[in-house]
């Protein structure tokens, strides 16, 4: 019984010590996908991250409009504030946190897409960032 | 070999106890004022820092009374027309906080000021809407809130340079081309 104890404590320090990683991500997303990893295509990130669409105040908006044409580079918030850079690549603290990432899939993709975006588009979306060196 | 096992289990209790209760939301820590008038009282506070600064200053809970606070973090889907959502264990600790330290609640000088001059009755929404920030920003034209290098009344930081370390005196106001 303690040892059965002892081990779940032993569990649980040891999941809360591990970090995530892009490629953790990629490959939890292709899985909720029901497709293999090699089957996100950055191409497709790419146009996600790019394509425009109608904003609440009547101008088109995308990923880019705050984060800027270049990944790599900081944003902006509509108010001002610094945006750091979405690359792994520029910023490696990007995708190392379940709870923040889903949390801004959520409350982005809602605002431009005006929907929730699936894990293979999430996947795909990482795939591309990942790409920058 | 009990005790060994007997004393693992132990630290991993202990341990585990002690991550979680690190992890979980931390109480706001008021110091109260500090003197200067224009100053907005010293506070800390993990998530209300984290989630309200990752997209904005951290505006002080004295800005605005309990009332108008539960109308924010009510209706964070819409956020003055962003998805600011946020998991309702987070939302309900940033709220605490705020009302605990609200322009109403009697915990700071500041707060006292903006209550002075609020109609009870209301509820803004917005602290640019206080009749407190108006007076104090009645001198500013209309046309330099939507400067480029400005933006709008929501970027503090864009005159008061030192506005993330809570100085709002008139010293420290540079007004961007």
């Amino acid at each position: 019984m303690i040892k059965r104890i002892a081990w779940a404590g032993l569990m649980l320090l040891s999941a809360h010590a591990s970090a995530d990683s892009p490629a953790n991500f990629m490959a939890r997303y292709a899985q909720q996908a029901g497709v293999a990893v090699t089957a996100l295509s950055p191409t497709r990130g790419e146009a996600l991250y790019r394509s425009e669409h109608p904003g609440k105040n009547g101008a088109m908006q995308s990923c880019a409009s705050c984060h800027t044409a270049n990944p790599k580079q900081a944003g902006q918030t509509r108010v001002g504030k610094r945006i750091e850079p979405l690359a792994p690549a520029a910023n490696p603290a990007r995708f190392t946190d379940a709870a923040k990432v889903e949390k801004w899939f959520r409350r982005n993709c809602t605002d431009v897409l005006a929907r929730e975006c699936s894990a293979q588009e999430k996947g795909d979306f990482i795939a591309f960032l990942n790409k920058f060196k | 070999m009990n005790y060994l096992l007997r004393g693992i289990g132990v630290l991993a209790a202990v341990g585990t106890f002690s991550l979680l209760a690190f992890s979980l939301p931390s109480g706001g820590e008021a110091r109260g004022d500090s003197g200067g008038d224009d100053l907005m009282p010293r506070l800390a506070h993990k998530n209300w820092q984290q989630e309200c600064a990752s997209c904005h200053l951290a505006y002080s809970p004295a800005l605005l009374p309990r009332a108008s606070w539960r109308r924010v973090m009510g209706g964070l889907e819409q956020h003055f027309g962003e998805n600011a959502s946020l998991d309702p264990a987070t939302q309900a600790d940033i709220l605490r906080f705020l009302e605990a330290n609200a322009a109403d609640s009697g915990t700071s000088r500041m707060g006292d000021k903006v209550m002075q001059r609020m109609d009870r009755n209301t509820a803004p929404l917005r602290i640019t809407e206080t009749t407190w920030f108006v007076k104090k920003h009645d001198e500013v034209p209309r046309a330099t809130w939507t400067r480029k290098s400005v933006g709008s009344a929501a970027n503090c930081a864009a005159c008061h340079r030192q506005a993330e370390k809570g100085v709002f005196d008139e010293d420290t106001v540079r007004i961007p081309k």
